[in-house]
This record gives structure tokens, sequence and C-alpha cells, in this order.
């Protein structure tokens, strides 16, 4: 079987596995912390409309602008969970070929297949890289809670990964004392530059709320990594089996 | 200069056998990036489009995996 085709095989059976487990454990973390934080969002619409009736155009204007009131939006319920479970299985799907991509460059170069407990390493990995580095700046965020512009976000977003990764694969690859200091200056980095935020923030969201979010954010997300590297690894040594055989 | 047919076929023999070699490690290593790619261009899709349809569809994972959302 040729690598593109044991890789998109082992990170389709393992990120679907992975993303059923994942929207479970969402459906007690963090879903029903979104769910009461979106009665906060709705209530302090309302007021801004009831406060400044002049004003209401615009401010509708902005929730369509930032919201997308005019848009298609899956109803609550069993159509909006069933696009979480989807857009959970296909992210599941899409960070497992990022990780088989790994394990397929480090087997083909030692000769080895990846262990399970190797693949869990790489999984712990994905988690520094993709959810503490960037979560560090920019802390998991609750619907309604008023953030600075999105694309600024989601560059310093990218930033915080792609710096996190060559810094700790400096530090684990090339086994030098110059290169971990530059992996952990590096590391530093984006995080000595900041994170863009708002001045003034104003919100009506308890800040019980966005705690007790950003630690269920964290702990699905350990779930998430520590599964998807060791299934990953598991299924990738199966497929892969007949170039070792 | 004449060689023996026994170094001549070893000479050959070392052609044959090194050059698969070289090229199924450059294919691995291709073969690799294209699915990490693939993989970034996915999770690029669901988790950071400004396509209002795939941000509400998507919405709950972008909260829950802590993508900047909205």
């Amino acid at each position: 079987m040729s690598t593109f085709r044991s890789i998109v095989f082992s990170s389709v059976i393992a990120g679907f596995i992975v993303g059923l487990i994942v929207t479970a454990a969402q459906q007690f973390g963090t879903v029903p912390l979104i769910l009461k934080a979106e009665v906060y969002e709705k209530a302090a619409e309302h007021k801004h409309e009831a406060a400044a009736p002049a004003q209401a155009i615009l401010v509708h204007d902005h929730a369509e602008h930032d919201h997308g009131a005019e848009a298609w939006e899956p109803r609550d319920g069993l159509e909006r969970n069933l696009y979480t479970v989807g857009a959970n299985i296909l992210t599941a799907i899409g960070f497992a070929l990022l990780l088989c991509g790994f394990f397929s460059v480090r087997s083909g170069a030692t000769g080895e297949p990846i262990s399970w407990h190797e693949g869990l390493m790489w999984g712990l990995a994905g988690f520094a890289v993709f959810t503490i580095a960037p979560g560090l700046g920019l802390p998991p965020e609750l619907p309604g809670v008023p953030t600075a512009p999105l694309l600024s976000r989601q560059i310093w977003w990218a930033t915080a990964v792609l710096a996190t990764s060559a810094g700790l694969g400096l530090i684990v690859f090339r086994r030098s004392m110059p290169a971990a200091i530059a992996g952990v200056v590096l590391i530093m980095l984006p995080h000595l530059i900041g994170a863009p935020e708002l001045e003034h923030v104003e919100t009506n969201m308890p800040s019980s709320l966005s705690h007790q979010f950003v630690v269920a954010v964290t702990l699905t997300s350990l779930v998430f990594w520590s599964l998807l590297g060791s299934l990953t690894s598991g299924a990738f040594a199966y497929f892969d089996r007949p170039a070792w055989a | 200069m004449s060689q023996s047919p026994a170094a001549q076929t070893q000479v050959m023999q070392s052609q044959v056998t090194h050059l698969p070699v070289a090229t199924g490690r450059v294919g691995r290593l291709a073969q690799s990036l294209m699915a990490m790619s693939l993989g970034l261009f996915i999770v690029g899709v669901v988790g950071f489009s400004h396509m209002d349809v795939i941000h509400n569809a998507a919405h709950d994972v972008r909260h829950s995996n802590a993508f900047p959302c909205h």
C-alpha cells in the first residue's frame, strides 16, 4: 500500500473515532457552557436595543455583521449537534493527517514503526502547540465576549503555533545547547510580542463562567490529542505494516 | 580497459538496487508532505473560514477548540 494511502486510511479511521468521543466529551464539558453564554449574549443584545432605541438599527446591523444573523445556521438541538459531530470528525481527521505525516517521515528515517506510546508523545506535543501555546495569549473565548478583530487574532494564533512547533522541534531533534536556547526563545517570542486584545472590554459574562470554559476546553483538548496521537500511530503502524514485514 | 564479467554484473547490480531505494525514500517524504498539507487545509476550512455558513455550522467546535471565532 502506498504511503499516502496508509496515511489517509489511518487518519480517517482514527479521526472518526476521536471525533465521536470528543463530541461526547464536549456535550458534558464545553457545550453546556457555550449555551449558557449565549443566554448572556442575547440578554446583552436586547439590553442594548432597549436602552438605545434610536440606535437599535445600528446595533442590529452590528449583530448581523458579527454573527451572521442573515446567513444560514443550524437549528438548535439535533441539527446543531449533527454539524458539531461532523466538524469534530473533520478537525480530527485533519490533525490526524498532520500527525501521521510526521509518523511516516520518522518511521521512514529510523526504519521502525511508531509505537502507540511514541504516538501519544506526538499527540501531547500537538496539545502544547495547538492548545496551550495559543491559549496563553488568546484564552478560549465564550460567544458574546467582545474580542479584537478576527483576522488579527487568527494571524497571532498561527504565529504562536508555528513558533512553538519550530521551538519544540529544535529542542527535541537538535540536542545541542544553542539549538535548545533558540528553541525556548522561539516559543516565548509570540507571547513577548503579545496577542491582539481590546483596550476596554465591557461584558455581562460572569468571570466564573469564562474560567470554567478555559478549564473545560483545555481538558477536552487533552483528551482529543492524547487519543488522536495514540490511535493514529496504532492505525498507521497497522496499515504501513507491509513496508516492515 | 576491460572489466571482468563479474565486476560488470556487480556495477549493474549496484545501479539496479540503489536507485529504487533512493526514489522510494523521496516518494515517502513527498507523500507525507502531501498528506500533511491536506490535513492543514481541512483544519483551515473547518476552523478558520470567514464564510458565515461554515462558521455557523462549525460554531461550537471552533469555540471548543479555542480557535479564534466571531
